[in-house]
């Protein structure tokens, strides 16, 4: 997994609520059995006025030249929603995005974001409104600068702002670590505690 | 202290602390789908890592399969035999349970995971699917995950989980006629939104619960999701002990005895604390019927579309009129004046045996109103076969009801079939998204018997009026 320390980047203004995986990316552009090959149907049915002949619909903010290389997304309110699919993330991250900030977020949106190298950063609603109109301004380039060791966001002119994000995570996405390799450290605490469970729920073992 | 059933089921399963409110849980099944657990297989083998206990991992064709009469491993969705066969390919080689077409216990994953008795109460379970919250109906720890963690959950048997906060609904007093479980849990979105729970998990209790049958409370707990939440809760009682008994992977005979002893102690102690409260009065709850595009927008069947302009937030605002614009509608119109073109009845929300029987109860010597494609999808094999031998299907298809083999179906699109393009459905499922059946499909989530009432009349109907 890529290392995230720190990003600087223009930021996609995309004040939404309740944005679900299905929207970022419909079902039917997860085509194959992978984890790539779906950054061109993120966000299809939006992104395209016609989906089958990927007819660019130019007002879309995704589609717009300012935003090419933003990888960082501000958004409103439980982005993420919905389906479980981690094609959502994995379609996000191959467009270029690599941090998202909103309001709150899906959980399971959540957790899929940190397990592929992308920093979900929650925050309140007034900071969002106050990202969004810096954003949205677009008389000039406003990069945004996370540092996540720091747990910081500077905005383009250098105000700090703090986030939270448990520590596990924050060292996940620093080192780039693999959650699987990390939980096998403790595997014989993970056997005893099988052992212990035969004995106390025999039933449960099929 | 006062425990929770939440908090009882964390602690039993909690293999260590990980600081910052995170867990490593211990996680009793898994279960697997051919459109996301075939992801988590396939990068497992590639990483050459091994499941830890396959004889506690489940898998079933439910997404992708057909439900059309005959189906094989092809396909309407174009690559959906890709996802069929290597599905099955590496459940094979990893050892694990797998329902194939073909199957009897084939069917939805969260409707036959209950159905088999692989989720028990007191259980926790992961699958690569955001309704398995569905199975907190039992008084299991069962939530839904994204694929990677499904991978991890496969090859360590454990979880690391941010321990949610806890909310409690309680649902007080009887329910009105023609009102189910699933006019409950809309109601509930309907009032707080589609928001309302994130960051919680969210408990279930109240005299209304204890009153509903067991396959209801599954419709409750599947849309805890839609609430935002992190799993829907309720403990088990007698009716939750006799719907497990005697099921196929439920422990038998001194098992079931000593499972028992275990089971009845996982309910919520009298003063148990709660981060949040909510409480409702099951009398106020009208049949409930979703007008846009996110499963917060609804409203009563006899309700008004609502007027953007009187929404003072702006984010909230922009939402409403667009779902406005993508459902075709008008502010003020009445929800019991919207003719529809399609009827949908299945999914795990509401596709089980006794959903069947009340559909069939009224739709009998009825007739679907000309012009409406109307559809039934069991939810399981089982449920397809119990209700043939009840001649629920005669009913159905004498009404104009198409009968279908069990599946997901068209609750979602993944580019095989759909409805014509831009149709208004009424649909027994429970998302209504931009496109989620189906190209402009316009979706208006309901309860099963407000969708055959309406399919009867040809237009959004108030199951009371029939
Ligand atoms: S029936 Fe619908 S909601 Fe349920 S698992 Fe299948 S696709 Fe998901």
């Amino acid at each position: 997994m890529k290392k995230f320390k720190e990003l600087s980047s223009i930021a996609i203004p995309f004040m939404r609520s309740n944005v679900d995986t299905d929207a970022i990316i419909p079902s039917r552009e997860i085509k194959g059995v992978s984890k790539t090959g779906l950054s061109d149907g993120l966000f299809a049915n939006w992104r395209y006025k016609n989906v089958e002949k990927r007819e660019i619909d130019s007002s879309f903010i995704f589609n717009k030249e300012r935003f090419t290389n933003a990888e960082i997304l501000i958004s409103g309110v439980n982005f993420g929603c919905g389906s479980s699919r981690e094609h959502a993330v994995w379609a996000l991250k191959e467009w270029g995005i690599r941090s998202i900030l909103a309001i709150s977020f899906g959980s399971i949106f959540f957790g899929n974001c940190v397990r592929n190298g992308i920093l979900p950063i929650t925050l309140s609603e007034e900071v969002i409104k106050e990202f969004i109109s810096i954003a949205e301004d677009e008389t000039s380039l406003n990069f945004f600068r996370i540092d996540l060791t720091t747990k910081s966001i500077f905005s383009p002119d250098n105000a700090e702002y703090n986030f939270d994000i448990i520590d596990s995570y924050a060292d996940m996405l620093i080192e780039g670590l693999d959650p699987i390799g990390l939980t096998l450290k403790n595997k014989d605490e993970i056997d005893k505690f099988q052992r212990e469970d035969v004995q106390k729920r025999p039933w449960v073992y099929i | 202290m006062q425990k929770t059933l939440f908090s009882k089921l964390w602690n039993q399963h909690e293999v260590l602390k990980q600081g910052s409110g995170m867990s490593l849980l211990y996680i009793d099944r898994i279960f697997l789908h051919e459109r996301t657990g075939s992801v988590s297989l396939k990068e497992l083998e590639l990483k050459g890592r091994k499941i830890k206990n396959p004889e506690q991992v489940f898998c079933t064709m439910d997404h992708i399969v057909d439900t059309l009469p005959g189906r094989d491993d092809n396909t309407i969705m174009p690559s959906g035999r890709d996802f069929i066969v290597s599905t099955r390919d590496a459940a094979n080689k990893a050892g694990i349970n797998l329902f194939d077409i073909g199957n009897d216990k084939q069917g939805i994953v969260h409707v036959i995971s209950a159905e088999q008795g692989i989720t028990l109460p007191g259980l926790t379970q992961v699958c690569p699917d955001s309704h398995t919250c569905t199975l907190g109906a039992l008084g299991a720890l069962a939530w839904g995950i994204g694929s990677s963690e499904g991978e991890h959950a496969l090859a360590t048997k454990t979880l690391s989980v941010k321990r949610p906060k806890l909310m409690r609904v309680r649902f007080e007093g009887k329910l009105n006629q023609g009102v189910t479980s699933k006019d409950m849990i809309l109601y509930l979105i309907g009032k707080y939104s589609a928001s309302g729970g994130v960051g919680h998990a969210i408990e279930f209790s109240g005299d209304t619960i204890n009153a509903l049958e067991q396959e209801s409370r599954f419709t409750l707990c599947n849309m805890a999701v839609e609430f935002g939440c992190f799993t829907g809760l309720i403990a088990p009682d007698q009716k939750t002990f006799d719907f497990v008994y005697d099921r196929p992977f439920a422990p038998k005979e001194r098992d079931f005895e000593n499972a028992l002893v275990f089971w009845k102690k996982l309910y919520s102690d009298d003063d148990a604390v709660y981060d949040k409260e909510i409480f409702v009065k099951s009398n106020d709850i009208n049949p409930q019927v979703s007008w846009g595009t996110s499963p917060g927008h609804v409203i009563d069947i006899n309700g008004f579309i609502p007027n953007p302009d009187e929404i003072s937030d702006l984010s909230l605002r922009s939402s409403c009129l667009k779902a406005i614009d993508y459902m075709d509608l008008k502010p003020g119109q009445r929800m019991d004046s919207i003719s529809i073109d399609a009827a949908f009845i299945g999914s795990c929300t509401n596709s089980r045996i006794s959903d069947l029987r009340d559909v069939a109860k009224l739709v009998k010597g009825r007739k679907v109103s000309s012009g409406i494609k109307a559809i039934i999808v069991p939810g399981s094999t089982q449920i397809k076969h119990q209700s043939e031998s009840e001649g629920l299907d005669i009913i159905f298809k004498e009404a104009g009801f198409e009968w279908r083999e069990s599946g997901c179906s068209m609750c979602f699109y993944v580019g095989g079939e759909s409805f014509k393009n831009g149709s208004r459905v009424v649909s027994s499922t429970n998302r209504n998204f931009e496109n989620r059946q189906g190209p402009g499909i316009k979706t208006h989530l309901a309860s099963p018997i407000t969708v055959a009432a309406s399919a009867i009349k040809g237009k959004i109907t108030d199951v009371r009026k029939i």
